[in-house]
């Protein structure tokens, strides 16, 4: 046993994370209704001794703890990421407190299968071994597609979770498909050994090719990229609101960092390849997501359009990555993918909380047109949904201008000038729908005739998110420095 | 002279603190709140012009904190005598449209004052920043505020007008970003704006710049196909917006030119010379011809701006000392006469709520104070000698002479029709003879009135006969602006990391000739 002590002590937070998730399901017959708020606390306990043990795990940012043989890393850049999942995750808890309630839905394995999805993520973005990304994947995956279905009164919610699940599972089975090939290949499923494969072998063999299409396509499901994104909108629309905000943040980062270590450490000697086929993924993507995104009148569902867009956005700074140059190669694409999702998540998660508590009667107000008015109502709720929209159209001085700064300068340094120029005339096409939301709220006066008139419905624990997510918003607008240094010094243990 | 009080963060921070306490105020505080703090910031800005040095073409008041450290973007600001009228123009402006918006904004008063302080910061930052990326953020800090000032306390279309000057400015301003980044891995790895005035680049990547930055600045002249969105928003925005809109906003996209393309990218805006003195020109004309066809008043003085900024870009564009200088003069003429006029036109639309020249005719008899304050501003756009105008307008015709005699002959004729639609409205609307049942009682002006239009009457004066103390200010700002244009051009050869544009373009640089240069 003392064999794997070490191993262990690297997989601390996961197992801590995993622990908590079967007690909290353990837990959660006995528990009476009304105490359920404690099976969330716990979480949310796990959930800060888990930040602690990662801060304190590496304290040279330079280290790289491998266990198990090399299956799992753990490193300055999957730091980084369980940082952002933590704080994503324990966020959507506290959303998730008044949210269920109102919902009627505050069941307790709810919060298990956050920590079980989050334990997934955990080991997407520390595996250094194909299979062990792959179990990430598919344990995330399944918990997500519970929590989609977790509203059972609702058909759309059912509906949401069954096309989810479907799709989901194709993926999964290409992916699978591309790892097995890639393991005929290499002889292994390990990245370093897959890396030096190619490096020895060179990049001419179709089956390599084959094998990182099909795992380029694989990902691309789980990060909703043009065209495998047909999920997504149904998906983001029929999930509850809060595991919706938790899909559109912690999934999309986690799959973002298992997809860029295995492209980077794993199948970076085929850059040249993968690079090309990213601008157009990438340009696709940001273009159909931001034209569908202006005809939506379902503001969840225009958000999953919008969220699809930004991908995109996040697609271009790696494909700077993957052609960068110079002595700097690829960090600072890299850096500005981690830079852009971290602002991501903070403006994307206050927008989906503000969505959940905006209510009518009981009723999640979802159609953009029950935000008519809000300026009047409750103009202070209708200023911080101004900052959201504001930071996902990019305008300064909000953090979202800083993400596509990043990310827009990494393209420029890698010679992709007019692929950042597309992109930011499409972001004039977002700030129109985005803006739309704003006019809604401050320009029209509220319907009279309304039965009941959406409020936000406040609670101490929404009010902690939404105070979170403003402060990421405005902090990171003013002063991104330490989360810049942070990223930057993140992507030094790659490659 | 380096100045060790922080006098630009304090015009920055004036109106920032003005909107911090009025968060604590009563909604009717809000407007005295708004009025002390344009009035302090007008206050801290006035000293500058005696304090600032005319001899030097160095940034003055310069500071320099660093902001974010990777890439190195800076808290840099600094005033020459370009920007110095500008950021003087806007101090004096903004007190002003607090006061005309006193009993013309009646709903949400809070909002509006905070609204109307956020622009004043984002404009004076955008004339002082002397970091790109600094300048882009106060260039599109100002959109949002824009766009609510517009949308929210705007006229009946508001909404349409709103969101069309919004996307109009920021479709045109995004290409902005990817110049600048351009620039940066260019012209060695600094967003300091005088830094990359000195750099020289590619003629073929010039051409892609310069059009980029054109893109930005043409839509927020806006100069002639790229005005469309300007009517609507000067129709629709509140008088406060108008006023601000014409005076200043406008000034930033001719600043734009002045600051940004026209040093650093000289071979390229040489090459693009006949192009913008052409649009110049089609916009002078075509501005006036519209003014000319109007029934509404706010629309007739947007038209006139549109033909007026055609002036300050035909004198930025033929690229000589004369043409320069008369087109920062008229950038302040404009800010000071086209903000009077719209001024004029907020008053008489609080009084009879409309702003049909039709149904605003005869105003000389019962409001005699009005109807002189009219004329004075109506004479001044026209260009009357004496008048500020004048001077700025004949710098320009005399610069543009020493360029092509055709092109002066034909901007010539904007002068004309301008006389002819404002004498035209003048006629009608001051000397007309109202039908009787048309305007019920007017009260002349009132105290608060005159306030706002009176400073403006003395500049109008003030600029047309004493222009020197002004122009010798600017001069050697404008001499060095013209001595880094014709400096040696030497490319260098291609950055690695911009690969994908110099390639596209190796062919193209072989058409750039320097035109003529009267120095």
């Amino acid at each position: 046993m003392s064999l794997y002590g070490a191993d262990l002590l690297a997989l601390l937070p996961e197992l801590i994370i995993v622990v908590t998730a079967c007690l909290v399901i353990v837990l959660d017959p006995i528990t009476s209704f009304a105490r359920r708020d404690l099976l969330a606390w716990l979480s949310i306990g796990a959930l800060a001794l888990c930040l602690a043990i990662t801060g304190w795990q590496l304290n040279e940012l330079n280290v790289r703890v491998t266990a198990f043989s090399d299956l799992v890393v753990v490193d300055a850049y999957s730091r980084f990421w369980k940082i952002l999942l933590y704080g994503v995750a324990g966020l959507t808890i506290f959303l998730s407190l008044p949210y269920m309630k109102a919902e009627r839905i505050h069941l307790g394995e709810y919060y298990g299968f956050i920590l079980l999805a989050l334990s997934g993520m955990m080991v997407m973005v520390s595996g250094a071994d194909l299979l062990t990304i792959y179990l990430g994947t598919e344990l995330m995956s399944l918990s997500l597609y519970v929590m989609t279905g977790l509203n059972r009164s609702k058909p759309r919610s059912l509906e949401a979770a069954a096309k989810y699940f479907v799709l989901g599972a194709f993926s999964s089975g290409i992916l699978l498909y591309g790892i097995s090939l890639l393991y005929g290949y290499a002889g292994s499923t390990k990245l370093a050994l897959i890396a030096s494969a190619i490096g020895a072998r060179g990049t001419d063999d179709p089956l390599v090719l084959i094998a990182t299409v099909l795992i380029a396509v694989g990902f691309s499901f789980k990060l909703a990229a043009v065209p495998f994104h047909m999920w997504t909108p149904d998906v983001y629309q029929g999930a509850p609101t809060s595991v919706t905000a938790f899909m559109a943040v912690a999934s999309k980062a986690a799959s973002f960092a298992a997809f860029m270590r295995v492209f980077v450490e794993g199948l970076g000697g085929l850059k040249a390849d993968w690079s090309l086929l990213f601008i157009l993924i990438s340009v696709v993507t940001l273009v159909l997501g931001n034209v569908v995104a202006i005809v939506q009148t379902n503001i969840k569902r225009m958000l999953a359009y919008s969220s699809i867009a930004h991908a995109g956005y996040v697609l271009i700074g790696f494909v700077a990555a993957g052609r960068g140059v110079g002595a700097s190669g690829g960090t600072p694409g890299l850096a500005s993918m981690m830079i852009y999702l971290a602002i991501y998540s903070f403006m994307t998660l206050g927008a989906f909380a503000l969505i959940a508590m905006l209510r009518k009667g009981g009723v999640e107000g979802e159609e953009i047109e029950d935000f008519t008015g809000l300026a009047k109502r409750q103009p202070l709720a209708a200023f911080i949904m101004l900052l959201f929209m504001a930071s996902l159209a990019g305008i300064p001085p909000t953090a979202g201008f800083i993400g596509k700064l990043y990310v827009f300068m990494a393209a420029v340094e890698a010679g992709l000038a007019w692929l950042a120029a597309i992109a930011l005339v499409f972001a004039v096409v977002s700030a129109y729908y985005y803006m739309r939301v704003v006019m809604v709220m401050y320009m029209r006066d509220p319907n009279p005739s309304a039965v009941a008139e959406p409020r936000l419905v406040t609670s101490p624990a929404l009010s902690f998110v939404l105070a979170c997510a403003v402060v990421g918003v405005i902090f990171f607008g003013f002063y991104p420095n330490p989360l810049v240094s942070f990223a930057l010094q993140s992507v030094l243990t790659f490659k | 002279m380096t100045s060790s009080f922080p006098w630009l963060s304090l015009l920055l921070v004036i109106p920032l603190a003005g909107m911090v306490a009025m968060y604590f105020a009563t909604e009717s505080a809000s407007r005295w709140i708004a009025l002390a703090a344009t009035l302090a910031d007008l206050f801290v800005a006035v000293p500058l012009w005696w304090i600032f040095d005319s001899q030097t073409s160095q940034m003055q008041f310069t500071e320099h904190v660093a902001w974010i450290t990777v890439p190195p973007i800076n808290y840099s600001l600094g005033l020459d005598g370009i920007s110095l009228p500008l950021v003087l123009m806007t101090a004096g402006i903004m007190p002003l449209c607090v006061l005309a918006s006193w009993s013309a904004i009646t709903t949400r008063v809070r909002g509006f004052m905070a609204v109307l302080l956020i622009m004043e910061t984002a404009m004076i930052g955008v004339f002082v920043a002397l970091d790109f990326v600094l300048f882009y953020v106060f260039w599109e800090a100002m959109l949002i505020p824009m766009y609510l000032l517009i949308g929210v306390w705007g006229g009946a279309n508001r909404l349409y007008a709103a969101i069309k000057f919004f996307l109009y400015t920021l479709a045109g301003s995004v290409l902005l970003l990817v110049a600048i980044f351009v620039l940066y891995f260019y012209g060695g790895h600094t967003f300091d704006i005088l830094a990359l005035s000195q750099g020289t680049y590619p003629a073929s990547m010039q051409t892609w710049l310069f059009l980029a930055f054109f893109a930005a600045f043409a839509v927020k002249v806006p100069m002639f196909p790229f005005h469309t969105w300007l009517p609507d928003a000067h129709v629709e925005a509140p008088t406060a917006g108008s006023v601000i809109l014409a005076s200043i906003l406008l000034k930033m996209g001719t600043y734009g030119f002045l600051r940004f393309s026209l040093p650093m990218l000289p071979d390229a805006s040489r090459f693009f010379t006949p192009m913008m003195v052409v649009l110049s020109i089609v916009a002078i004309i075509y501005g006036a011809y519209m003014a000319l066809a109007q029934v509404d008043l706010k629309k007739l003085i947007a038209y006139s701006s549109v033909s007026h900024m055609g002036f300050v870009t035909l004198g930025l564009f033929v690229l000589n000392q004369q043409g320069i200088e008369g087109a920062v003069l008229q950038m302040v003429n404009h800010g000071i006469t086209t903000g009077g006029l719209f001024l004029c036109v907020g008053i008489i639309y609080e009084r009879t709520h409309s702003r049909l020249i039709a149904d605003n005719i005869g105003l000389a008899a019962p409001m005699p104070q009005y109807a002189v304050l009219l004329v004075i501003f109506a004479l001044s756009s026209l260009g009357l000698p004496g008048t500020n105008s004048f001077v700025g307008e004949f710098l320009v015709l005399v610069g543009t002479f020493l360029w092509s005699k055709i092109a002066t002959a034909f901007a010539s004729v904007g002068i004309i029709l301008a006389a002819t639609y404002l004498l035209w409205m003048i006629q009608r609307v001051v000397f007309g003879v109202p039908s009787p049942h048309h305007l019920p009682n007017l009260k002349d002006l009132n105290h608060r009135e005159l306030a706002t239009l009176v400073p403006l009457a003395l500049l109008v004066f003030l600029i047309g006969l004493f222009p020197n103390p002004l122009v010798s200010r600017m001069h050697q700002s404008v001499t060095n602006t013209i001595a880094s244009m014709s400096r040696v051009k030497v490319a260098p050869t291609a950055h690695p990391s911009a690969g994908g544009i110099a390639p596209l373009l190796a062919d193209s640089g072989e058409g750039l000739k320097p035109q003529g240069l009267s120095r």
